[in-house]
């Protein structure tokens, strides 16, 4: 990339220790086994990513990412965790080759890709001569809120908006209607530990909470 | 209380999780102004309640907020949020048309400030009674953290 090394030297330092960051811990999940540690270093890496995308200008997608990703994602995943085992099992070496394979043409073909891309805030690029000037220049007049994403987010796009809440919510609902609401099954649970029961999944012994009810 | 092993998590959390649901309300109404919204505030208020739980236990937070009261939160935000496009409706626009809430004409944006705080709030309630009955679901079947789990 030519235009690289024209902007400010030391946010392609920023950029680079993030992005190093992300590799290193994208590897560290890759290569580990331990289920726990894995759900932690994809915590750090949703953070990491949502550092990087405050680098880059996309604020309201950092607050995301930090919000869903560091936060909801890694104790959802942790609840799953905790159904489970938890190591994962080694591979054989020749299961892990396809794997390994599809990794690497599918990083070449996104490196190929990079190439056409234009640099980072071009005005000229297809993002923002269109349609995203055209919000930045008609936004104040129709909606008089000045964060352009809320408007477009709520009130040009507002199906768009009404969609993702209503998937949201389906998604929640799924996830109760396989999984059960949660009170019922716990409340089995506190039955069982309190009539003294072994836990049935597992050979070691019912986790104590401190302050269980039973 | 059997064994009191985690009082610095326990008392760093009590301190922590107004300021976490305060924050939220923060990004909810701050929207307009700067970057959040409903999505992220439903997400951090979800987050609030989880950190009591993680700390506390399940059976805690599930005393301060019943199931129940989440899995119908939920719903309710989606139903708040269908209603601002009825209200619309009724007043003679299209659907979410925030210009009809008040027959504004073009360049007055009474409406549009009043139907997308409204929106907002619907999208908070739905995304934090999602994440949450998505928690409960899980975190009602398992045990808690074990210690040689940390």
């Amino acid at each position: 990339m030519p235009g690289m090394f024209n902007g400010d030297f030391g946010i392609v330092l920023v950029n680079i220790f993030l992005l190093s960051i992300l590799f290193a811990a994208a590897i560290a999940i890759a290569r580990m086994r331990s289920l726990f540690a894995i759900v932690m270093l994809s915590g750090i890496y949703s953070l990491v990513s949502a550092v990087w995308y405050v680098a880059v200008d996309a604020v309201d997608v950092a607050f995301t990412e930090a919000a869903v990703g560091a936060g909801m994602s890694t104790v959802v995943l942790l609840g799953a965790m905790l159904l489970t085992s938890r190591t994962a099992k080694p591979e054989k070496m020749f299961s892990r080759l396809g794997p390994f394979l599809v990794c690497l043409a599918t990083g070449a073909a996104l490196i190929y890709a990079t190439v056409d891309l234009p640099p980072l805030g071009d005005a000229t690029s297809a993002a923002n001569a269109g349609v995203g000037y055209t919000y930045l220049q008609v936004t104040w007049f129709d909606t008089g809120i000045p964060n352009v994403v809320t408007p477009v987010l709520a009130s040009y796009r507002g199906f768009d908006t009404l969609g993702e809440t209503t998937v949201v919510f389906v998604a929640g609902l799924a996830v109760a209607l396989l999984l059960g609401f949660g009170e019922r099954s716990l409340a089995e649970r506190i039955r069982n530990e309190g009539r003294g029961g072994a836990d049935r999944r597992k050979s070691k012994a019912p986790a104590v909470s401190d302050e269980d009810p039973a | 209380m059997k064994s009191d092993h985690h009082v610095i998590l326990r008392v760093i959390a009590k301190l922590l999780i107004p300021v976490i649901t305060m924050y939220a309300f923060y990004v909810q109404f701050h929207g307009d102004f700067g970057p959040g919204g409903g999505f992220q505030a439903g997400v951090i208020i979800a987050v609030a309640v989880i950190l009591y739980a993680l700390v506390f236990g399940v059976p805690a937070a599930m005393r301060a907020v019943p199931p129940v009261f989440t899995r119908s939160l939920a719903a309710i935000g989606v139903m708040i949020y269908a209603g601002v496009g009825f209200w619309a409706l009724l007043n003679g626009g299209q659907y979410l048309e925030y210009q009809a809430l008040f027959h504004e004409a073009p360049g007055e944006h009474h409406g549009q400030h009043i139907g997308i705080m409204i929106i907002e709030i619907g999208v908070l309630c739905g995304v934090s009674g999602a994440m949450l009955t998505i928690f409960y679901a899980f975190a009602g079947r398992v045990a808690e953290i074990r210690d040689e789990d940390w």
